[in-house]
């Protein structure tokens, strides 16, 4: 027991954080109220703080104290997740840069437009289309090692809170992978925009998010230009045009300044109107792509410079990139975006109905520490809402929720290859897979139906016979397998 | 939480307390159901199938104003050009001014017989270019009120012909109303029946006899809450599928749907008309349709999803044959797009757009709504068509004429519809 909490809690030196930096200072969580027994305490805050469950779980939280297990979960710096980092060390594609999967992509795209060239002549010349297969292999490869990863991360990293905010702030500030060139970008969006970003400042996140090439290019701000009543900072004709369209047409992309202010920042409710959005969007205009490279750029060309007004403050003429910037911060710093963001951690932590007392104590929380994502979710999940008899089980698991909790419950491990990502896709969820930047529902009634219930009980038959294409799957003990397939295991 | 799927759960918790007449009728049927389904679901009667295109589908170079000036002003590079013998990558007259997109050509001979009905300048009269507020207000059938709880076609599966109102021997099928996708959509939310099937195939316990007996009673009783209750409608609706042995279907009159997603949905859609097990509500959707960026004209983008779109319509009625008679295909999309085009070669989010009312009472062969026109002042906000016909008349119209539905303002509360004479 003693050796169990050694390796967890003395791994307070930098040395075992790996990647992830340390948020300071660790947070104190006070003496839980709850009007559940102890164990049902801490049988819910493994459900939902984790991806469920593994043996022996909760006889170690008991050990270690659920307090103290809470705020260690709050500081993922301070675990020891060195067998996570070993298992990972296998995925070599998920540090591919993403201008190395630009080229690839150009590459594959060259050779296959040649291949059909040379094809319709005579017989293909066999050199070209072993290129073409290679940089297409390579991307494959890559893009099922980014999915795989995502579920073996949520199986075993010790972390287990912060993978699932991880996945919330993936889901939060989606992006779909088969719109055009979204794909490219996403590996690096999880790895360097969402994952470094997920438990501190809320305005560092959404700047990232900002100016990531995934978002930039899946919601269209790669593409809006100054509408050609409005001065820019520079001579368009100069300007390279993205994705190969509309090359000398200028004009005025609404899609992604929409969606900052419905979906990432105030709410469909947050008080702006269709003007803001259009003065949103022109404030935004030049943040873009540099498409050889796959990084951000700003493009002065691009960047309507006129005077806009948003949400009733005054952006000066003549300026550059900070209009942007100043506009992420009124929207960051906005009451509504509190509200907006801690009633959806409410929702995914707590319950479907998000009590709203509990919404109004922890946005204010988000709203004193300046969007500290790690102190409102600390405000949330130490609650006695979250500790309740209304919340206990009270949650339906989403399919990404249940698979995860079924490796974790038999000690199961994804392969490195898609098939165990397409387990998921199948139940419903296809990992960067919502088309819409609305993200996945995050309630019960949206995903239970007759259809997807079929679909639930044959994945938790497949997992309990342990023979899971894409899944390394031990023994499972019978008990624990006749469990998966059931209806309580649907609940977390 | 008010889904259907409480509502029986509940009704299976009282039935085995003893205490609801009315809900143990429900549950005896659901018996029926398993063991002859065929007998028992309302066979050949009217069937609704309602087609979504999600993401705004761009109305103008669907059904092409091939007569408007300014259209072509307009959309410089992306106008679908004038109708032409010389090439098929012109629009496809219609009427002299108006013409369907080439990827739409096989729809062309449903015109000609005149079961095709397009709508023109119709929508939503809510302001908003959001496209979840738009879908929303589209399938609750209220739009700019966000509190409707049900979607419009729940509405009109509650309102008639629920449990209460039908008598012996008339029992509600569990597959009356069903949505080809993997959740239940907005349009089909509340407390009447719906079921949501991805497909057939994957609809069974993939498990041994004993096994899955084990499993669809877990199941089919217990606790009253969403799990069980969906978990319930899981295994009638199984049983009732397993017996009509869809795994033998055949598309008739050489029809042949397109190996898309959205083509093999339309197949099913016809194997449960022609099963005979009470269809009554057909639903299913297919995006694409949000083209901000190089949509392309008579070639490129948005034809290659009008030519996927069309062909799985043209299959779905040709392989119906007679049967179109009694089916009523409904599509719509949440708002049109940008009049102009954008600097991207694509078009932005618009206002009024088009649908098609396919079917054999349809007053097919006229293209139905006011045409505003397209010039400056005509347009919505100086950039989109603007809009001449709500979209819950057209809707209204077809389930009052078609399904024979009476309380249109309980299906569409606030709303005075206005006649289009589009059935």
């Amino acid at each position: 027991m003693r050796y169990v909490i050694g390796l967890v809690v003395l791994c307070a030196g930098l040395g075992c954080s790996g990647t992830l930096k340390r948020w300071d200072p660790p947070l104190a969580v006070p003496a839980i109220q709850s009007d559940l027994r102890r164990d049902q305490q801490i049988d819910h805050a493994l459900s939902r703080l984790t991806y469920g469950a593994r043996p022996g779980d909760a006889r170690r939280l008991r050990s270690l104290g659920l307090e103290r297990w809470i705020a260690l979960q709050l500081s993922p710096d301070r675990i020891d997740d060195r067998r996570t980092d070993s298992i990972l060390a296998s995925y070599r594609r998920l540090g591919t840069p993403t201008n190395q999967l630009v080229a690839l992509t150009r590459d594959a795209r060259a050779a296959r437009q040649q291949q059909q060239r040379d094809s319709s002549r005579t017989m293909a010349a066999p050199r070209r289309a072993d290129s073409a297969m290679d940089s297409r292999r390579a991307l494959q490869l890559t893009y099922a090692e980014v999915a795989s990863a995502k579920l073996t991360r949520a199986a075993v990293s010790e972390r287990q809170l912060y993978e699932q905010m991880v996945d919330f702030w993936a889901n939060h500030f989606s992006v779909f992978s088969g719109k055009g060139q979204t794909r490219v970008f996403i590996p690096a969006y999880e790895r360097d925009v969402i994952r470094p970003n997920a438990m501190g400042k809320f305005r560092t996140l959404l700047g990232a998010v900002a100016k990531s090439p995934a978002m930039l290019f899946y919601l269209d701000n790669a593409q809006s230009v100054a509408d050609s009543g409005h001065r820019t900072l520079g001579n368009v004709r100069l300007m390279i045009g993205v994705g190969g369209a509309g090359r000398r047409a200028r004009g005025l992309n609404e899609n992604y300044a929409r969606e900052l202010m419905e979906l990432h920042t105030l709410g469909v409710d947050g008080g702006y109107t269709q003007l803001d959005v259009i003065e949103v969007a022109r404030a935004l205009t030049g943040w873009s792509i540099d498409q050889r490279g796959g990084a951000f750029a700003f493009r002065p060309a691009m960047h309507d410079a006129d005077e806009k007004i948003v949400l009733g403050q005054r952006l000066q003429s003549g300026r550059g990139l900070e209009d942007g910037e100043q506009v992420l911060d009124i929207l960051a710093r906005h009451p509504s975006t509190a509200r907006h963001i801690t009633r959806k951690l409410v929702v995914r932590f707590v319950s479907d109905s998000a009590p709203p007392a509990l919404v109004d104590r922890c946005s204010a929380v988000f709203v004193k520490s300046d969007g500290d994502v790690r102190e409102t979710l600390a405000c949330v999940v130490t609650s006695p809402e979250f500790f309740s008899q209304a919340a206990y089980r009270g949650k339906v698991k989403t399919p990404f929720e249940l698979v995860v909790s079924a490796f974790r419950a038999t000690g199961a491990t994804p392969d490195h290859t898609p098939r165990s990502s397409q387990i998921v896709a199948r139940l419903g969820q296809p990992i960067w897979g919502r088309q819409t930047p609305d993200g996945w529902p995050d309630r019960a009634e949206e995903w239970m139906n007759a259809g997807a219930m079929v679909n639930r009980v044959n994945f938790g038959l497949m997992m309990a016979s342990g023979r899971v294409p894409g899944v390394k799957v031990g023994v499972v003990d019978p008990k624990v397998g006749a469990m998966l397939s059931t209806p309580e295991f649907q609940r977390r | 939480m008010q889904r259907r799927v409480f509502m029986k759960n509940g009704a299976l918790a009282l039935v085995t307390m003893g205490l609801s007449p009315t809900l143990l009728r429900r549950t005896v049927f659901a018996q029926d159901l398993v063991r002859g389904s065929a007998s028992l679901g309302n066979a050949r009667g009217k069937v609704l199938i309602c087609l979504f295109q999600r993401g705004a589908a761009d109305a103008l170079n669907v059904v092409v104003p091939h007569g408007e000036p300014a259209y072509y002003r307009l959309r410089p590079t992306i106008a679908v050009p004038r109708p032409t013998l010389a090439t098929a990558n012109s629009a496809i007259d219609l009427d002299g001014f108006f013409g369907l997109h080439p990827s739409l050509a096989p729809l062309k001979p449903l015109w000609t017989q005149g079961i095709l009905a397009p709508v023109h300048a119709v929508g939503s009269p809510s302001s908003t270019r959001s496209h979840f507020d738009a879908q929303d207000y589209m399938e609750s059938g209220t739009p700019d009120r966000k509190s409707t709880k049900d979607g419009w076609l729940n509405r009109y599966l509650a309102l008639r012909g629920t449990c209460e109102d039908c008598g012996p021997g008339k029992p509600d099928s569990l597959f009356r109303a069903v949505a080809l996708s993997q959740q239940t959509p907005r349009i089909l939310m509340g407390p009447a029946p719906a079921v949501a099937i991805n497909s057939f195939e994957e609809f069974a316990v993939r498990a041994s006899g004993a096994a899955a007996e084990n499993i669809e009673a877990m199941y089919a009783t217990g606790r009253a809450d969403v799990v069980h209750a969906a978990g319930g409608e899981m295994v009638e609706a199984m049983k009732a599928l397993r017996a009509s042995n869809p795994g033998q279907y055949q598309p008739r009159n050489g029809a042949e749907y397109p190996r898309s997603p959205f083509g093999q949905r339309l197949r099913q859609i016809a194997q449960l008309i022609k099963a005979d097990l009470g269809l009554e509500i057909a639903f299913a959707d297919v995006g694409g349709w949000d083209t901000h960026v190089n949509q392309g004209g008579a070639t490129g983008q948005l034809a290659a999803r009008l030519g996927d779109f069309s062909a799985a319509i043209s299959a779905l009625v040709t392989d119906m044959g007679d049967r179109m008679a009694d089916v009523v295909i409904l599509t719509m999309s949440e708002f049109g797009r940008t009049a102009r085009q954008n600097g991207s070669g694509g078009t932005d989010h618009g206002h009024a757009g088009c649908l098609f009312v396919i079917g054999g009472s349809v007053k097919g062969g006229k293209v139905h709504g006011r045409w505003p026109g397209l010039e400056a002042e005509q347009l919505n906000e100086g950039r989109d068509l603007a809009l001449t016909t709500d979209f819950r008349s057209v809707f209204g119209e077809v389930v009052r004429k078609h399904l024979g539905a009476t309380a249109l303002d309980r299906i569409f509360p606030g709303f005075s519809p206005s006649e289009i004479g589009v059935i």
